[in-house]
């Protein structure tokens, strides 16, 4: 058969680059306190993008005095403005800041994604419309706690210490600071040391916002700056999320005191496929689960339990899959897989990698070149993985998957809770009963049924075990930021 | 069970059945071997598969990869037309813009076929002679299929007759929502042996099947038969193509493949009617079933105001300025 | 009065459904308000706490997995088995607290209707506390509270039966095991309770009661890794901040200690309940 003149049969994605134009980077920032950007007392500490290791910024280190100041001016606000307004009002604040995430979204994604090395596609798609989704839940809740179900007239805490982690951090950051103001509170909030860009972007939304003064309080700086706020002795409610390592000194330095905690940690969660499961649509839940976000999601399915009846067709499908993932530079609206966040986080990534492979597992990645500068791990998976191997019990926070057998769904369920974490878990089954079955043995806070790393602002989120406690999300999540009868 | 087909006729026209490639062979010894068979495949979540197209839809394909998207494109169209007021006239002018679709670009690819009614396909032939264009005829008491089964055959053998080397058939869609999987099967055997040399669509109208389970049960059944593309839709039946739909498909023929050794085309028809949703098809086979199916041969659009927009975008491209609707002909 | 002699009780541990002594042989001698001896209580030993958060893990399963109905109707029946032992529970009391016999009757009649209170609590909990949660998407989300798991529970020093019940009661209604340290310095009540539990349909295991020391045993249960949550209430004074520093270790829930021990015949709400219970969010597309 002769066929017409044809192109020849390559599609190359051209370069798609998202333009980063719109946003502006200062070469230096201070921290923002009681409604101004001020100089911090401390050195300043450089912001560096991790797809190409080019300095961003410089930012400062918040010291015990800036927190101080910090918790200061939050005592204030809270004594003066913002406990005192009226609900309706302070709802309508929040509905506001909504408003304005959302006008200043694609500037959100793009500073996202250049300070933290994620793909454009998930900061447009999902960080910053969530983030904004989450103001305009609680601000609803603003004026309404009393159907919150938490007893009669819950009243809020204080001043709310909030330390939050890089791989999400404007939607960490949403997450912590509109429960916190819906239900009265006043925030001191400590970004992470590599991605403080949008949190002190989300300051001048504050200010558009014409926010009162010292409602929230921005306080850059690493390690010791969480801990001057979280150690502050007139802080009310400490709220961290984090490694489990970091929430258990948290959880000692707050021991004896009147602070209220909520710890969201670790987890190193099961991800269960059967032999009936719709197969397709589990392998793109698999990839979800483990190369969403680089694979930095404390929530990552990064075990996979797979029946082993099926496990061959599920792997070879699972790599056919993987090898169509796009990986490299994270502004170019293409790309699935972006830079791993920082050097230190890369090399613990190889570190736990070069000992799964030391144990015995069968390291598989795609052929995949990586960009010469910045932080790079291909996604990889590991097969002939056994519970004992620390590449299935330790948090590896990064796109590395093991996998796992199972043959019955017994020890499906055995396996998935042999695990100091609990705090999510996926099942892939076209069974209903068996989804139910399954769901209520597993020891986890999320469980997601043919689906997975799906979030949204009405639905409780947070651990078992050693995943931390509390929740974020939700009528649940208020209980957090609330005093009153019935409030834990 | 409903009684739809003249048992008879069905009795007089049949072949011996003829066997699945391997190692399917044994899927169609028994109507309950079959149904198991068919019912066996993964099932498909409809929100997971909506959820995997919409990630693809935000693929953003510009300036080379555009204009590569937008030539290949071309190079895949089936040009249709399927009006009852078709006329000798309609079909040569279709042929011609076929032939060379943009008059004032002869670097424009030609498009792959023109798919007409069976009585037209000697027009389309003589139009066509020599450019190595496809004519392409829909059977089988298209659109509805419901005439019995030796009526269909004789529409197909008019067809090729006529000058046809592409069938378009219907499945019997009332036989397969009723669960009578073998004829169904045995009625695409028989039209394909009815198409000697031609080459054979198997048209799923997955618009009246609904869900994606049954798109994905009737794409391996079609294959199964001996199709050698799987289609959507007639165009006549609402929803038509739609990615999800197409995603099913492309699934099937790459897990068929690898199953076979054997290769079947895709053919989404009706509803894609600008080039930002044939740019989102073409994405969708290049990472579904993989580049082996990015080519006219083995993937299609049936479409007719489609061509028009990729032109207008292909000459945006080209002169950097946007064009309009007077500079591309109306068919 | 009679001339008869009394036969008096020996007062043991209630670990996995059983009355062992302490495996460490020790006993210490348990006097009313004004001194008299009562009896020789076991003390209970790091051993003996260890064995207890044994029982109480094997005896999740079984018990978190009840139908709501079920446990409601078997703590129900401890309530039922209470009111059989009224008389001895108001001696116990009188003695230990130093009572009045009317303020040791209200006393034990309050801890019987606690009892009853949260016995109904066990199939209302996922409809107050839990939930549809309306997801902006093709998804069917619903938030449900579960268990927390093993719990520690430091019983109140002063009150020995309402005290008692008001902490361990929602721990159970909820579906948690419990691992109780009983008050130290009256804990015959809470033995007395062990004999209730014993002879109603509690699974052996679901409730563990330890008399002894909590400065002793307290660091031992704060420490476990098995055990999920720890209730500091009867935490001996200036021994709290230690006890929640072990405890974060292995992240447990801590509910700390009142400034002072609270009038327990005061409505507790659900702030009992919340602190033992995880809320676990499920998802699921809607398609056809």
């Amino acid at each position: 058969m002769t066929a017409p003149a044809q192109p020849s049969p390559a599609f190359e994605y051209a370069p798609a680059p998202e333009s980063r134009s719109i946003v502006d980077i200062a070469p230096s920032y201070g921290l923002f306190v009681d409604g101004e950007f001020v100089d911090g007392t401390g050195e300043a500490m450089k912001t560096v993008n991790p797809a190409t290791e080019e300095v961003l910024s410089e930012v400062a280190v918040g010291t015990e005095a800036d927190v101080d100041r910090a918790v200061k001016a939050a005592r204030r606000a809270f004594t003066r403005t913002w406990g005192p307004m009226r609900p309706a009002d302070r709802g309508k604040y929040l509905f506001r800041i909504a408003r304005l995430l959302q006008e200043r979204a694609r500037e959100f994604a793009v500073l996202e994604t250049l300070d933290n090395g994620k793909p454009i596609r998930e900061s447009r798609d999902v960080d910053v419309p969530l983030a904004a989704a989450h103001f305009l839940y609680h601000a609803g809740w603003a004026d309404k706690l009393d159907w919150a179900g938490l007893g009669p007239g819950p009243r809020p805490l204080g001043v709310a210490g909030q330390v939050i982690p890089w791989n999400f951090p404007l939607l960490m950051l949403a997450w912590k600071i509109a429960p916190a103001l819906a239900t009265g509170n006043t925030v001191v909030l400590k970004p992470a040391e590599t991605t403080p860009l949008t949190a002190l972007l989300f300051a001048e939304v504050c200010r558009q916002a014409d926010l009162p003064a010292g409602v929230v309080n921005v306080v850059t700086g690493a390690g010791e700056t969480g801990r001057a706020v979280v150690e502050h002795a007139d802080v009310d409610k400490v709220a961290f999320t984090g490694s489990t390592e970091v929430g258990r000194s948290i959880a000692r330095a707050v021991a004896g005191t009147r602070k209220k905690l909520t710890l969201e940690l670790g987890g190193k969660a099961a991800n269960i496929v059967f032999d009936d499961a719709p197969v397709d649509q589990a392998v793109e839940g698999i990839v979800q689960g483990i190369f969403f976000n680089q694979g930095h999601v404390c929530c990552a399915g990064s075990r996979l339990l797979v029946q082993e009846n099926v496990h061959d067709e599920v792997i070879a499908r699972l790599q056919r899959r993987i090898g169509t993932l796009r990986l490299g530079d994270p502004l170019d609206k293409n790309t699935d897989i972006g830079a791993i966040n920082s050097a230190e986080q890369l090399a613990r990534i190889r570190e736990l990698s070069e000992i799964g492979e030391a144990e015995g597992a069968q390291r598989w990645q795609p052929a995949c070149a990586l960009p010469d500068r910045g932080f790079w791990f291909p996604p990889t998976v590991f097969t002939e993985v056994s519970p004992a191997h620390r590449i299935a019990r330790d948090e590896v926070f990064g796109p590395v998957l093991s996998v796992l057998t199972f043959r019955t769904p017994d020890e499906a369920v055995a396996k998935a809770n042999n695990t100091t974490y609990g705090l999510s878990a996926g099942i892939w089954t076209e069974k209903g009963s068996r989804i139910l079955a399954i769901t209520d043995r597993l020891r986890a806070g999320v469980v997601w049924a043919n689906t997975f790393n799906k979030f949204d602002p009405t639905s409780p989120f947070g651990g078992y075990k050693q995943s931390g406690y509390g929740r974020e999300g939700g009528r649940q999540g208020l209980a957090a930021y609330l005093t009153g009868a019935d409030s834990k | 069970m409903t009684h739809l087909l003249d048992p008879q006729a069905a009795a007089a026209d049949a072949a011996p059945r003829r066997e699945p490639p391997p190692p399917f062979g044994d899927a169609t010894r028994s109507e309950a071997a079959f149904r198991a068979f068919l019912h066996g495949l993964p099932g498909v979540d409809q929100v997971g598969a909506e959820a995997r197209v919409g990630v693809l839809g935000t693929r953003s394909i510009k300036t080379t990869a555009k204009a590569w998207a937008i030539d290949t494109a071309i190079s895949m169209v089936d040009l249709t037309t399927l009006e009852g007021a078709d006329t000798p006239g309609k079909v040569r002018s279709l042929a011609a813009k076929a032939r060379q679709p943009d008059p004032t670009d002869p670097s424009t690819p030609r498009v792959a076929a023109v798919c007409v009614y069976g009585d037209l396909a000697g027009v389309a032939r003589e139009a066509l002679t020599g450019t190595g264009i496809h004519v392409a005829a829909v059977a089988t008491a298209f659109p509805s299929g419901r005439a019995s089964r030796a009526v269909k055959l004789a529409d197909v053998r008019d067809a090729v007759a006529n000058g046809a080397d592409e069938i378009d058939m219907v499945i019997d869609r009332g036989a397969f929502l009723a669960g009578r999987y073998l004829d169904v099967f045995d009625e695409i055997v028989a039209v394909k042996e009815a198409c000697g040399e031609a080459h054979l669509k198997v048209i799923l109208e997955t618009g009246e099947l609904v869900t994606l389970d049954n798109v994905r049960r009737a794409s391996w059944l079609a294959m199964l038969a001996g199709g050698d593309f799987i289609k959507t839709s007639t165009g006549k039946v609402s929803p038509a193509a739609t990615l999800p739909v197409c995603l099913v498909m492309m699934e099937a023929v790459r897990d068929f493949r690898a199953a076979t050794g054997r290769q079947v085309g895709v053919k989404p028809a009706g509803g894609i009617r600008t080039t930002k949703d044939a740019v989102k098809h073409l994405v969708l086979v290049n990472e579904v079933a993989g580049p082996d199916w990015l080519s006219p041969d083995w993937f299609r659009f049936g479409a007719s105001s489609l061509l028009n927009d990729l032109l207008l975008q292909r000459q945006k491209l080209r002169t950097g300025h946007y064009s309009g609707p007077d500079h591309v002909s109306v068919d | 009065m009679s001339d008869r002699l009394a036969v008096r009780k020996t007062y043991k541990l209630y670990v996995n459904g059983a009355f062992p002594r302490s495996e460490s042989g020790r006993t210490y001698e348990v006097t009313d308000t004004r001194g008299h001896f009562l009896a020789n209580a076991a003390r209970a030993s790091r051993k003996d706490a260890r064995d207890a958060v044994v029982a109480a893990r094997a005896a999740f399963g079984k018990w978190s997995g009840a139908t709501a109905y079920n446990r409601g109707q078997v703590l129900y029946r401890v309530a039922e088995v209470m009111e059989g032992r009224h008389v001895q529970f108001c001696d116990e009391v009188a003695a230990g607290e130093g009572l009045s016999s009317s303020r040791a009757r209200a006393a034990v009649d309050a801890a019987i209707d606690r009892w009853v209170w949260y016995a109904g609590w066990t199939d209302k909990l996922a409809a107050v506390l839990g939930g549809a949660n309306p997801i902006a998407g093709p998804y069917f989300g619903f938030s449900t509270p579960e268990p927390t798991g093993v719990v520690a529970v430091l019983a109140p020093q002063r009150s020995s039966l309402l005290g008692l019940v008001s902490v361990l009661a929602p721990v159970l209604a909820c579906g948690n095991t419990a691992v109780v340290v009983t008050s130290g310095a009256r804990p015959l009540p809470a033995v007395t309770l062990g004999e209730v539990l014993a002879t109603s349909d509690v699974p052996g295991g679901v409730v563990n009661l330890l008399t002894g020391d909590a400065a002793e045993l307290g660091p031992w249960l704060a420490e476990h890794d098995d055990v999920d949550a720890i209730d500091l209430t009867g935490a001996p004074a200036g021994r709290a901040m230690e006890l929640e520093r072990l405890a974060a270790g292995s992240i447990k829930r801590v509910v700390r200690p009142p400034s002072e021990e609270p009038d327990w015949t005061a409505d507790p709400g659900t702030s009992r309940l919340t602190p033992f219970l995880e809320t676990k969010s499920v998802w699921h597309p809607i398609g056809l």
